[in-house]
């Protein structure tokens, strides 16, 4: 027993003993018993991850669980990565849930353990039936999780259809990628797959990753698949958004990484140039419904959609090299996209906890009407900022150094030849781009226009602070973006073991403590040392000011108002008028619809009494893409309708008629 | 870190600091002269930054700390790349941090915490810059950064002292389409970012036109002076920049001080050359329509696009 399995074991028993109070303990105790739970197995998480990725495995068998095949279980350094990162935004969504999710039933208490223990389990099963055992528990528990507020909101149903249906299509085609390959093998375990890759044909292979990709894409929130992703993510609870968002949507990443370089060994470039193409156009359109939305946690899911596009961006980058033969820079970009994993997964955690801190003191998500929050509530207005820097790709934030990897790659990628390398590397860099420039308006429009400024509404006004438990629950994730904003060379190791086991390359692809180091290619940059520097030169600056000024206290003055008398919250722009000129500028891809209600006064048509300015911003993708199907499901459940009338004479005729037209097949066949 | 670096790192914000404001007086004298004025002097920038920071603090009623603390960011972070880019000298007093990227994201953040205190403010017109500001950025950045992917992929390397060195060594790569292709995509999100005209007039008050103006509306006193200031660095910086990683020619490579002489004459009479030809330009320029400036960006993103084509087809 080592330490990698002790932890294990220890996060496994924390979870099922979390389960086992939530259904049993009185409601007084139950949401403290549970969070605390669920941060010991979280935390037990990360240890068995970490102890993972520095070299110790372990696997195990339990034959007699499940008949016909068992279930096996293998930890490596690849799901090492990924237990971990569950691990740790399981503690601080488990102590942030402790008062969060006080007023909640006993089986959506119960579900959380379920749905965190279940997350653990997908990166360590190690055989098909096991997999898709650990999947589908996690998708069911999520999905009881999302429809937790289902009395309290309408929309909550919706959301848990779309989600239920997507999620349940994804985990078919991923069953059926995972069958093709098995049926190929001597038995579905992943070694065997392993073996039996090797001499699978390119048609065949290509099918078994089209087919997973599909149903990994679909859970990673990849464009066209992202449909569930905006709906369900606001309309879970937050600490639940926050592990969906931060580690469910993971492990899609995983499966494809698993499959594409660890099972299948690679493959041909055309697989890598699709995640890629899937990951550039998944970026752009997610950060662009991101910045033009103004549901706050809406925007959080797309923002989510935006970083798995970078993230696969990195993976089809890898992919492409290691089929050109440039394993080194493979391991590169491999680490950048799992460096942005674990990097997305802290900052997104914060960012949905201090969603739902807002949620909980004002009961909105409406950008639009919020503002005013940082003297009611300064520790989560401070954790949103940290929160909105870390995802903007800003130095000191935490996106910014795997960026930063990631455009390292892309670059010294674009030398290593062939046209499609040659034609993917730019459109992937502008991609980023694009994608950089677009996060750091819609950061700007979230923390600014959500939380500075005066209050939009009487409930913003009348916020309060958080308790103390949500608050700390804000801290460890917010602690976590700092570490890796600062000392990334803290994880890096852990990252490089988890690409290596991935892609079977030896070394290090990013080395140093202070300053980070690319193997093999020119290029340095030290966090800490930006870090310092700017804030060596806010001090000195600072100074400046003190010693040439004079020292007089600040006076408060009025606002400059045009001589009009005060202002009000109204003059305010909000979220929706800070958008309005980038909605402009990229007014052919989103397509808004805009209604104008002119009201007129009843005396005469000249006078106008009121204005009325609506406008939305549509999921176009989704109304392109699902709308006809959704229509011609309809006009077949219609047309379906017009065959069942009820009548019992007909229903024999067509068991009558069935029964004939199958006796006169097998007749013609035989 | 090498004694050359040390060096470049003490002299450049040093000189970028006291210079900056005279290049924003230069640069207004030439409009001035070229328009029949006789202007206020290169001195006066000078002038009225000593006036400025004199006057009484004010904190308009209902701001926080973020507008508090965003002129001192503003200021830092350009300081900071003052500090590590290669302006007067090829190597950095932290190469670590002469990364194209790094000083990009660097001073976007400077942008992103003055369009913070504008909203801080909540007033429609702090609201009105911040949008406008943000508008240009999101499409600023991504021209930036594909204009460096054009120049780094040949030298193989984003470190601002490796581009400046290799172009030092090949002359010949200046005239190459590539270079002229990011130079102009350049020259377009240079003259966006820094609040130039045809994008925005620095000399307006007028609410249909402001985006920078608009802002910091609600800044005065020493406030002002430091918004003022870092605004003439961050004009400096992108000019310095501009000029060195396509003429890099007079940079010091070694330590020795006549060497370094001739790297800060260089770099500071490359600066105004290209801001009196900037302030001349817009003599001739009239403000855009705001919802046109995209079409201009639009447009530098597809040159920095061509320019990355080109270095890997002519390569």
């Amino acid at each position: 027993m080592n330490l990698a399995a002790t932890s294990f074991g220890i996060a496994m028993a924390a979870g099922a003993l979390s389960i086992v109070a939530a259904l049993t303990i009185p409601a007084r105790a139950r949401s403290a018993l549970v969070g605390s739970g669920v941060a010991i197995t979280g935390l037990a998480g990360v240890a068995a991850g970490a102890a993972a990725m520095t070299g110790q495995a372990f696997s195990l068998a339990l034959t007699g669980v499940l008949p016909l095949s068992g279930v096996s279980f293998s930890l490596d350094a690849l799901g090492g990565l990924f237990v971990a990162v569950t691990g740790g935004v399981a503690v601080a969504t488990g102590i942030y849930g402790i008062s969060y999710a006080r007023e909640g039933s006993r089986s959506t208490q119960a579900a959380l353990p379920v749905f965190v223990t279940a997350m653990l389990l997908v990166p360590v099963a190690s055989t098909v039936g096991t997999f898709g055992l650990a999947w589908e528990l996690m998708a069911l528990a999520s999905l009881l999780l999302v429809l937790t507020e289902h009395r309290h909101r309408p929309e909550v149903a919706g959301a848990g259809r779309w989600y239920a249906v997507l999620t349940h299509a994804g985990f078919i085609t991923v069953l059926i990628g995972l069958l093709l390959l098995a049926g190929h093998a001597t038995g579905d375990s992943f070694p065997e797959l392993r073996e039996a890759a090797g001499h699978l044909s390119p048609a065949v292979a290509g099918i078994v990753f089209v087919t997973t990709l599909a149903g990994f894409a679909s859970k990673a929130g990849i464009v066209p698949l992202h449909a569930w992703l905006p709906r369900a993510h606001p309309e879970a609870p937050s600490h639940v958004s926050a592990l969906m968002s931060a580690a469910m949507v993971n492990l899609g990443v995983y499966g494809i990484v698993r499959i594409g370089f660890d099972l299948l060994g690679g493959g041909p470039r055309w697989w890598w140039l699709l995640v890629l193409a899937l990951g550039a156009v998944s970026a752009v359109y997610g950060i662009l419904q991101a910045a033009m939305g103004t549901d706050l946690k809406r925007l959080l899911g797309y923002s989510t959609t935006e970083n798995m596009g970078l993230v696969l961006i990195g993976v089809g980058a890898a992919g492409l090299f290691a089929a050109s033969g440039d394993r080194g820079l493979a391991a590169l970009a491999l680490a950048a996209a799992l460096l942005h994993v674990v990097g997305h997964a802290t900052f997104k955690t914060l960012l949905f906890l201090a969603a739902g801190s807002v949620l909980h003191a004002t009961g909105t998500r409406d950008l639009d009407a919020l503002g005013g929050l940082r003297s009611p509530m300064p520790v989560t207005t401070a954790a949103f900022g940290w929160g909105a820097l870390a995802a903007s790709a800003l130095p000191p934030g935490t996106a910014f150094v795997s960026e930063w990897l990631l455009l390292q790659a892309l670059i010294h990628g674009l030398p290593a030849s062939g046209v499609a390398t040659a034609i993917a590397m730019p459109v992937a860099v502008a991609a980023v781009a694009l994608t950089a420039g677009l996060a750091v308006a819609t950061f700007v429009k979230a923390f600014g226009v959500g939380f500075l400024a005066r209050p939009r509404s009487s409930a913003a006004g009348n916020a309060h602070e958080s308790p103390a438990t949500m608050l700390a629950g804000m801290a460890v994730a917010g602690a976590a973006a700092a570490v890796l904003a600062v000392a990334p060379s803290v994880v890096l190791p852990g990252v490089a073991a988890a690409s290596n086991a991935a892609l079977g390359a030896a070394g290090p692809a990013v080395t140093g403590v202070v300053t980070l180091r690319l193997a093999g290619i020119a290029g340095s940059l030290s966090p800490l040392m930006l870090t310092l520097a700017l804030l060596a030169a806010v001090l000195a600056t600072a100074g400046a000011v003190r010693l040439l000024s004079t020292r007089r206290a600040r006076r408060a003055a009025r606002l400059w108002d045009c001589g009009a008398g005060p202002l009000s919250a109204r003059m305010e722009y909000t979220a929706t008028s800070f958008a309005e000129p980038l909605q402009r500028v990229f007014d052919d891809v989103v397509q808004p619809e805009t209604d104008v209600d002119v009201t007129h006064h009843r005396e005469s048509d000249y006078l106008v009494a009121a204005v009325e300015y609506r406008r939305r911003v549509p999921d176009r993708i989704e109304r392109r893409l699902y709308q006809p199907v959704l229509t011609a499901l309809s006009a077949w459940g219609q047309a379906g309708r017009r065959l069942a009338t009820g009548s019992v004479h007909r229903y024999l005729g067509y068991g009558f008629y069935a029964v004939c037209g199958v006796l006169l097949l097998v007749a013609v066949t035989r | 870190m090498s004694a050359l670096g040390i060096v470049g790192g003490v002299v450049q914000p040093v000189v970028v600091v006291a210079v900056s404001p005279v290049l924003v007086g230069l640069m207004r004298q030439v409009r001035a002269k070229l328009e029949g004025r006789a202007g206020a002097g290169i001195g006066q920038p000078w002038r009225d930054l000593r006036k400025l920071v004199r006057k009484e603090p004010i904190a308009p009623r209902g701001t926080s700390e973020v507008f508090r603390f965003a002129p001192l960011v503003l200021v830092a972070t350009t300081l900071v790349v003052a500090v590590v880019a290669p302006f007067a000298t090829t190597d950095s007093a932290v190469p670590a941090g002469a990364d194209l990227f790094a000083v990009v994201a660097l001073l976007a953040l400077g942008t992103v915490a003055l369009a913070l205190a504008g909203l801080d403010t909540g007033t429609a017109f702090g609201g009105m810059g911040a949008s406008r500001e943000m508008t240009i950025i999101a499409l600023v950045e991504p021209t930036l950064l594909v204009a460096i992917f054009a120049l780094s992929v040949r030298v193989g390397s984003t470190g601002l002292g490796a581009i400046v060195t290799s172009t030092l060594h090949d002359p010949a790569r200046v005239i190459s389409p590539v270079s002229l292709l990011a130079a102009v995509a350049l020259v377009v999100v240079i003259v966006a970012e820094t609040g130039r005209l045809p994008v925005d007039n620095p000399s307006t008050h007028l609410e249909l036109t402001m985006v920078h103006e608009a802002m910091i509306l609600e800044y005065a006193g020493p406030d002002l002076a430091l918004v003022e200031l870092a605004s003439a660095m961050r004009l400096s910086v992108f000019l310095g920049l501009l000029a060195n990683l396509f003429l890099p020619w007079g940079i010091a490579t070694t330590a020795a001080p006549l060497a370094i002489l001739v790297g800060l004459l260089a770099w500071v009479v490359k600066v105004a050359l290209l801001g009196a030809v900037l302030a001349a330009g817009e003599v001739f320029l009239a403000k855009l329509r705001l919802f046109r400036v995209p079409e201009l960006l639009a447009g530098s993103f597809l040159l920095a696009l061509l320019a990355v084509a080109a270095s890997f087809f002519l390569a």
